[in-house]
């Protein structure tokens, strides 16, 4: 099933194209990974999908992208937010508390009873694999946390508003191996109610994680499959070069 | 609901935001509504270029050139001992000073910059005035000059604040590239680091101006309030500012004196306008360039 | 002579120069203390002047500085923020914002006397307020009203964007975002800009020359509509108007006004100190 339909996107920045007519559809459930080379395009292609690149000055996106058969352009953007979440590439918690932290979204949404907020704060730590780690001292700063934890926590910020598709911008740069295991675990636990898209820069965690791959070069998409197909028998040459570390 | 009130809110913010505007604009028609009656009965150019300020002779003259010279003898004054000191200042505060002194330093003029003008123009009567009166051998200290030291102190704050930061975000590579080249610190500083500062060195000369030529009491209390045309520094004079201060309790509210008043804030206001516009042009380049 | 030798007489001259600035700070500061400290009684500060003004004390001037600074505050600070927060989070980059920060470039710029005629011509006589409390504090409210802007900016500008970024994609409106995450995190720099704006407020004399400044009042002001004694405009009447009065009495009042301003700075400083250790981020 089709999560996302996009058809002829074109992303301008200031008159320069970050996005060259993208066509491609993103299934129900899948973890799509989404490599290629710095200034591809990977970021932008993510921030348009819940219109956060809007917030930059000089921004300009012509084309379709069909949320359940929906135009993400006539969604409210701030409805669209709630329902595709993005996680970005440092972490970044905001000056809250933990739980104030989590509960930020529903709130902000309009959710005021606290012992519903507190059930919720509670369900997406758990599903960002934090829960136990924290859970007797949601009232410290976020900013205490370490960098894996921050990490998580902002997955499970993310949670809160009970989304439908979860973005992620290099989630796992400069993180150690431990947090970024415990990432790629809890990716794979959300599956079952989730559709993923995964930006890396690490082709190694695109094979390790994703069921499908794409592949993003200078704003275009070069090959999308299945991720054995692309990292063992590429269909494009250029494609082959990338994962075979020809070039970064 | 809450979009209801968030949509009020944001309509307050909006509001706010051009309230500037209304109020320059505002400022600028409550001038113009009472100073231009004032050439229904007087000439414009009788105003601007008329040598004799006689507001309550019989019949009244409203000839502004000495006030104007007056406040242009002493910003000119002022600005002419507060760039140099400032300009100084300010290198040496940026570039020379070992950090522990900087601090103090910046303390220190943090500190001028604090003193209201009202307690500068008392301190000036009660020292400088005395002081220049006995080394000129004045009839009174309460001269032109007076005025041009208290303004210049006045005004130092302003000027040492824009030059260093101007010389602050010179980029560090302009002045590596010279010491690398075996040049002198100080050759660096005169070479490299204030030319390229120059655009915001201008603008603190233009707001140091702006500062001097808008200020009322200090002027008032020490530049002896005489409105003729001077000759000399060391002679008392009337600023435009200084007139408008003194003379508006006096003058009845309708009359030629109130008008003329009104008509010296205008030129005031249309003053301090062009000043600031360059001085923000100035500011804008540098941060183009930088 | 060589480059060497040039560089150290240079460097001299400067430090000369700096020393021309700060030295006469420290002998503004030692005077007034010296010979105003002598004046300051209990009867001083707080009895009502007699004689003329030549004996007793100034509190209708401390009491009228007071209340203007704090119609200052209630009339500038709410609109100086909005402003400053629709400069920084609402404003786009168009003629109209340009307008706007000239337009507060302008109005920081304006003489303090001609405030002064602005407050005269539309306060006073235009709306009908005659020389009040309201009058001065609406007059000083907008000559305030840049610094607060300003300050307040800065302070937003402060707050990273990537905060403002995650507020966004959690499905915040622009509000919500400016309300819950901007405004919270701007609160140690809007308060200390404030009380630094503040404080020249308090010590501005042009401005309430006709607003609002009044000779001598017999009794403290009773309401919004009342003149007012100021400690400026005393402090100006006393050094050139009023003749015989002893020079303690004078620096005395210099003295209040001084230690007034120093004491709001001094919490500005305090406050911008605690809350940058304070920082968590």
């Amino acid at each position: 099933m089709v999560k996302i339909q996009i058809t002829n996107l074109n992303v301008w920045y200031e008159k320069q194209p970050a996005l060259k007519n993208l066509n491609l559809g993103i299934y129900s459930n899948e973890i799509l990974g989404v490599i290629g080379p710095s200034n591809s395009g990977k970021t932008s292609f993510l921030k348009t999908l819940n219109r956060l690149n809007e917030l930059i000055i000089g921004s300009r996106t012509t084309g379709e992208a069909l949320l359940d058969g929906e135009s993400i352009f006539r969604i409210d953007k701030h409805l669209l937010r709630k329902r595709v979440g993005i996680v970005f590439a440092l972490p970044l918690p905001l000056p809250l508390s933990i739980f104030d932290n989590v509960a930020y979204g529903p709130r902000m949404h309009g959710l005021k009873n606290l012992k519903k907020l507190k059930e919720i704060v509670e369900k997406s730590l758990r599903a960002a694999a934090i829960w136990d780690e924290v859970k007797d001292r949601l009232k410290t700063n976020a900013f205490k946390l370490s960098g894996g934890q921050q990490q998580r926590l902002c997955i499970a910020r993310t949670l809160a508003v009970e989304p439908e598709v979860i973005l992620y911008d290099e989630p796992c740069s400069g993180l150690d191996p431990i947090s970024t295991l415990k990432i790629e675990e809890a990716m794979q636990e959300l599956k079952k109610n989730y559709t993923q898209i995964l930006v890396t820069n690490n082709v190694k965690q695109a094979a390790r994680v994703s069921d499908r791959t794409a592949f993003f070069l200078m704003g275009c998409l070069i090959e999308i499959g299945d991720t054995k197909q692309i990292f063992t028998v590429p269909q494009d040459k250029r494609t082959d070069d990338y994962v075979t570390g020809r070039f970064g | 609901m809450n979009k209801f009130i968030e949509h009020r809110i944001e309509n307050l913010i909006f509001l706010s935001g051009i309230a500037s505007i209304v109020f320059v604009v505002l400022i600028f028609i409550f001038l113009l509504k009472e100073g231009l009656s004032l050439f229904s009965g007087t000439n414009p150019i009788a105003f601007l270029f008329g040598r004799n300020w006689y507001p309550i002779s019989d019949p009244p003259q409203f000839g502004i050139l000495p006030l104007i010279l007056g406040s242009l003898l002493v910003t000119f004054g002022a600005i002419v001992i507060a760039v140099p000191l400032g300009l100084a200042a300010a290198i040496y505060v940026a570039e020379v000073a070992p950090t522990w002194l900087r601090d103090i330093l910046k303390s220190g003029i943090e500190l001028l910059a604090a003193i209201p003008s009202i307690v500068l123009g008392f301190i000036g009567i009660v020292t400088l005035a005395p002081f220049l009166k006995n080394l000129f051998n004045l009839p009174s200290g309460l001269t032109a000059l007076a005025g041009s030291i208290m303004l210049a102190f006045m005004a130092m704050p302003t000027i040492v604040s824009i030059i260093e930061d101007s010389i602050v975000s010179v980029p560090k590579n302009y002045k590596e590239g010279s010491l690398a080249l075996g040049a002198t610190r100080w050759q660096t500083i005169y070479r490299v680091i204030l030319p390229a500062a120059s655009s915001g060195i201008l603008a603190a000369v233009m707001l140091g101006i702006g500062r001097v030529i808008g200020e009322t009491m200090a002027v008032l209390m020490i530049t002896g309030n005489a409105a003729v045309i001077p000759t000399s520094i060391l002679q008392p004079v009337r600023t435009l500012t200084a007139t408008i201060a003194a003379e508006m309790g006096e003058a009845v509210a309708g009359s030629g004196h109130y008008y003329a008043l009104f008509a010296i804030g205008i030129i005031l206001f249309i003053i301090s306008f062009i000043i600031n516009l360059l001085a923000d042009f100035f500011l804008h380049r540098k941060k183009q360039r930088a | 002579m060589d480059v060497k030798t040039k560089e150290k007489i240079a460097f001299a001259m400067l430090l000369l120069a700096t020393i021309i600035i700060i030295t006469p700070v420290a002998f503004i500061i030692i005077l007034l203390l010296v010979r105003g400290l002598p004046a300051l009684s209990l009867d001083f500060i707080f009895g009502m002047p007699r004689e003329g003004m030549r004996a007793g004390g100034i509190f209708p001037a401390i009491v009228g500085t007071l209340y203007l600074t704090l119609g200052t505050a209630v009339f500038s600070i709410p609109f100086g923020i909005l402003a400053a927060i629709y400069l920084n989070e609402y404003a786009q980059r168009n003629w109209l914002t340009r307008g706007i920060e000239l337009a507060i470039i302008n109005l920081a710029g304006v003489p303090s006397i001609v405030y002064g005629l602005f407050g005269l011509g539309l306060f006073v006589t235009f709306l009908g307020f005659g020389a009040s409390i309201l009058a001065g504090s609406l007059t000083l409210a907008i000559m305030t009203l840049p610094v607060i802007i300003t300050a307040t900016r800065e302070a937003l500008s402060a707050v990273p964007w990537n905060f403002r970024e995650v507020s966004f994609s959690l499905g915040a409106s622009r509000w919500q975002t400016v309300r819950h995450v901007v405004l919270p995190n701007a609160i140690p720099g809007i308060l200390t800009g404030t009380i630094l704006g503040l404080s020249r407020a308090a010590g501005e004399t042009a401005p309430i020359l006709f607003t609002v400044a009044a000779f001598y009042l017999p009794r403290l002001p009773q309401s919004i509509y009342d003149q007012a004694m100021a400690l400026p405009y005393h402090i100006y009447v006393l050094s050139t108007q009023v003749p015989n009065v002893s020079v303690k009495i004078q620096y005395g009042t210099v003295l209040v006004l001084v230690l007034m301003v120093f004491i709001l700075n001094l919490a500005a400083s305090l406050l911008r100190t605690h809350f940058r250790k304070r920082k968590t981020w």
